[in-house]
């Protein structure tokens, strides 16, 4: 294989918690050095291959621990292969499917299907969550042990809650043997029953059934007493409310085993989404609700879309290392299953190709810094999982992604690879595109017109948001 | 008919953006209505030749027979679709049914809807008008209007009176859209419900600032101008929102002895269908104060109004 050279780029080695502008040469796979600017040899010989990232950012390859490829049962919504396609496209190198299918991933031949079929259509990694309870139903415990030697990554009944607090007990003893972790999402059915939106303000004012914090915190607040009894890996999911940070904030003081992830709409999306139109745009936060129509189906999720106080403690938390990783809960659906009135609605965002822009918008806006940003995208989750601490160091895989913070770009259906339309920013202007992705040296996608060459390109430092703003204005 | 300016709609769903001249404009139109109504020969022209279909999704007696006579007393022709018929026990959502009813030719669709906002999906798929006729708890402009037509009826201006809604508020789409027309006029409202039926004020207090929210109704009762009762719904006794019937009626129904509290000429009054000895007491729903039939009777001229209005609106702008 021969060398190849990501020029000019901004190499960002969350590991090392270093940015450095310059070259990236890879050799065989791997990365062999990073060469600053300044110190960039103004030939690297006749057998090279470049790929000019100027004014890009060079990351080592996303981590996404909550995905839904709806494979096998739901194909209509996803598969295996596009929500690959998808991930890629959103620069995830590494994916985590959850076991909500139909059958349902409790099983070692389940979890070795999704290997296989993954195998067939791509290099990327898939690592499949096995369920907690058979069949997700919360009583009888999945064989876990089998489920983690035949490759689950964690166990998770995501869609429900390990609601039974016995079972979840039994749940976080019995994992210690794999030492994966449980992985629940967090709804307490009997204070929850029937919510569809977070509430508040806006669901009074709007007439429908609210969804507490209480609803979400009641049961953070007993797993984490769970896991402090027995030793367990807690790993709560999609975290999405204030009192929620805080607790695991002092659960993590007190040191117990727990992890936290947060989605990217939690991060920079309301509740506020719900009404569309009936108000117009104050212009706080990064795109405009008032785009959509009142009650619109694709502003619901699980957890609902919180407040912006909420939205405010996920972001510090999240800073602060509270929350651990963000995890997209790519949650495809069909436009049938979102054409309907909002209580009917299945909740859920497609979230792979999203997640990287709405990100940003949070590194635009100063309120996270990018080496942080990308940390918790690939760092964190890896920690989770237990797979490699990834960076871009010499003898690092040569697995990354490259993106453009200053592409412009519409949503529309055709610009999305995942089968799942279903996002509230259909038709949004976003700000940050993948341009290139690679696992293990392979180019797994390049974006039209982002190309290589085999001419060196000159030495430059492009306009890269987040890192040189003192040099503008 | 000289009908008075107001601000053209090619639906009505909801009353948050009215203004206090175009909601004295709907009333205005009303009374005009209501002489029609008082006439030997009740009915107009205005709809002739439309097609009005009631799509009632949930089961209402009053307010679909209302509208049906108010479209008829327009001209119009009327079509009864229900969540009972075929069709929908068949699994066809809500958005075929609204293409279906469209490829018949419909021109209004009067929407009955157990869940909150399923006017502003039909309104998205249908290329005439949509009438909200309730959906869920969110909204119940017709039956808002028709009460603040009674209102002015028998007070006058409704501003700086002091309006007492007590119930099941947290359920309820006639208290909000009853917010948004007396809070727009300059009423002062008071909700009054035990805490499991309202939930915190403050969540009220971020849409409508001036709301105040009470649970005490003897207290709230003091001064009142208008009292209105809401019917308490059975299921509600599950799930914790309430222990007894009997402690509610005991804290919250409209007694006589609450009645002589408020102003000496208070208006009682109820959308219906009444649970009598509970929210309110017999002797009060049918007493001199009562106004619950007058409610009725208004009812078919309001909507009448405003199947006016909208007519009057797609005739001068053509929907997109």
């Amino acid at each position: 294989m021969p060398r190849i050279i990501i020029k000019n780029g901004c190499i960002i080695d969350p590991d090392r918690k270093t940015a450095t502008v310059g070259d990236l040469v890879l050799e065989d796979g791997y990365v062999r050095e990073v060469v600053d600017l300044a110190s960039a040899p103004t030939s690297y010989g006749d057998e090279a291959e470049f790929i000019d990232a100027t004014g890009c950012f060079v990351t080592p390859g996303f981590i996404d621990i909550h995905t839904h490829l709806r494979e096998p049962g739901f194909e209509g919504k996803e598969t295996i292969a596009t929500g690959m396609d998808a991930a890629v496209r959103g620069g995830y190198t590494t994916i985590c499917p959850m076991p909500n299918t139909n059958p349902t991933l409790d099983s070692a031949s389940q979890i070795r299907q999704q290997y296989d079929i993954a195998a067939r259509h791509g290099v990327i990694h898939v690592l499949p969550i096995g369920a907690v309870t058979l069949g997700r139903e919360g009583k009888v415990l999945a064989p876990l042990a089998e489920l983690s030697d035949a490759g689950a990554h964690g166990f998770s009944d995501d869609g429900a809650p390990i609601w039974d607090a016995h079972i979840m007990r039994q749940a976080l003893l019995y994992s210690k043997m794999t030492g994966r972790p449980v992985m629940n999402h967090c709804e307490d059915l009997s204070i929850v029953r029937g919510a569809v939106m977070n509430a508040g303000p806006v669901a009074t004012r709007l007439g429908l059934t609210g969804w507490p914090a209480s609803g979400e915190e009641v049961m953070i607040a007993r797993d984490i007493a769970l896991a402090a009894e027995t030793g367990g890996r807690l790993h709560i999911c999609h975290l999405s409310t204030a009192g929620g940070v805080e607790l695991i904030r002092r659960a993590k003081a007190m040191g117990i085993r727990v992890t936290a992830e947060v989605t990217p709409h939690h991060l920079v999306m309301t509740d506020r989404w719900v009404l569309g139109n009936m108000e117009p745009w104050d212009g706080k936060g990064p795109y405009d609700p008032a785009q959509l129509r009142p009650y619109d189906p694709r502003t619901r999720v699980s957890p609902p879309l919180r407040s912006a106080e909420d939205v405010q403690a996920l972001i510090a938390g999240l800073r602060d290392g509270t929350i651990d990783a963000i995890a997209t809960d790519h949650a495809p659906h069909t436009l049938v299953d979102k054409e309907c009135e909002f209580d009917h609605a299945a909740p859920g965002f497609t979230g792979l190709e999203l997640a990287l822009p709405m990100l940003l918008t949070l590194v635009n806006s100063m309120q996270i810094d990018v080496v942080e940003l990308v940390a918790r995208m690939t760092h964190g989750p890896a920690a989770i999982i237990d797979v490699l601490p990834i960076s871009l160091g010499p003898g690092d895989p040569a697995t990354l992604t490259i993106y453009d913070p200053n592409a412009v770009w519409t949503v529309t259906p055709e610009s999305l690879a995942s089968k799942g339309k279903n996002t509230p920013l259909m038709g949004q202007e976003m700000r940050g595109q993948v341009m290139l992705t690679m696992s293990e040296g392979q180019i797994v996608f390049q974006r039209a017109g982002f190309g290589t060459s085999l001419q060196q390109p000159q030495p430059s430092i492009g306009h890269l948001p987040g890192v040189f703003d003192e040099d503008e204005a | 008919m000289n009908a008075p300016t107001v601000p053209r709609r090619r639906h009505i769903l909801a009353l948050d953006d009215w203004s206090a001249a175009e909601l004295r404009g709907v009333l205005a139109t009303a009374a005009q209505m209501k002489d029609v109504l008082a006439r030997p020969i009740k009915q107009v022209p205005t709809l002739r030749g439309k097609i009005v279909v009631n799509m009632f999704w949930e089961e209402s007696t009053r307010t679909r027979v209302s509208f049906e006579l108010a479209a008829k007393a327009l001209s119009a022709n009327v079509l009864s679709v229900g969540s009972k018929d075929t069709s929908v026990k068949k699994g066809e959502s809500l958005v075929d049914t609204v293409r279906t009813v469209q490829a018949l030719g419909a021109d209004y669709i009067v929407l009955r809807h157990t869940s909150s906002g399923a006017p502003y999906l039909v309104a998205e798929h249908f290329r005439g008008s949509v009438i909200n006729a309730g959906d869920g708890r969110h909204a119940h402009p017709s039956q808002a209007l028709l009460d603040l037509f009674t209102m002015t009826e028998q007070l006058g201006d409704v501003h700086g009176k002091k309006i007492v809604i007590v119930g099941d508020i947290l359920h309820s789409r006639v208290a909000r859209s009853n917010l948004w027309a007396l809070t727009t006029l300059g009423a002062h409202v008071t909700l009054c419900a035990p805490p499991t039926l309202i939930g915190p004020a403050s969540e009220w207090q971020r849409t409508w600032p001036n709301v105040t929210i009470s649970h005490d109704l003897d207290a709230s009762c003091e001064g009142a101008d208008v009292l209105m009762a809401l019917r308490l719904q059975r299921e509600r006794m599950e799930g914790g929102l309430l222990p007894s019937l009997r402690e509610y009626t005991r804290r919250f129904g409209l007694t006589a002895d609450r009645v002589s509290r408020a102003q000496p000429k208070v208006l009682v009054m109820h959308p219906g269908p009444m649970n009598e000895g509970i929210e309110i007491m017999p002797d009060v729903a049918t007493g001199p104060h009562s106004m619950v039939e007058q409610q009725v009777t208004n009812g078919v001229a309001v909507r009448m109004a405003l199947l006016y209005l909208v007519a009057e609106s797609r005739d001068q702008a053509p929907s997109a």
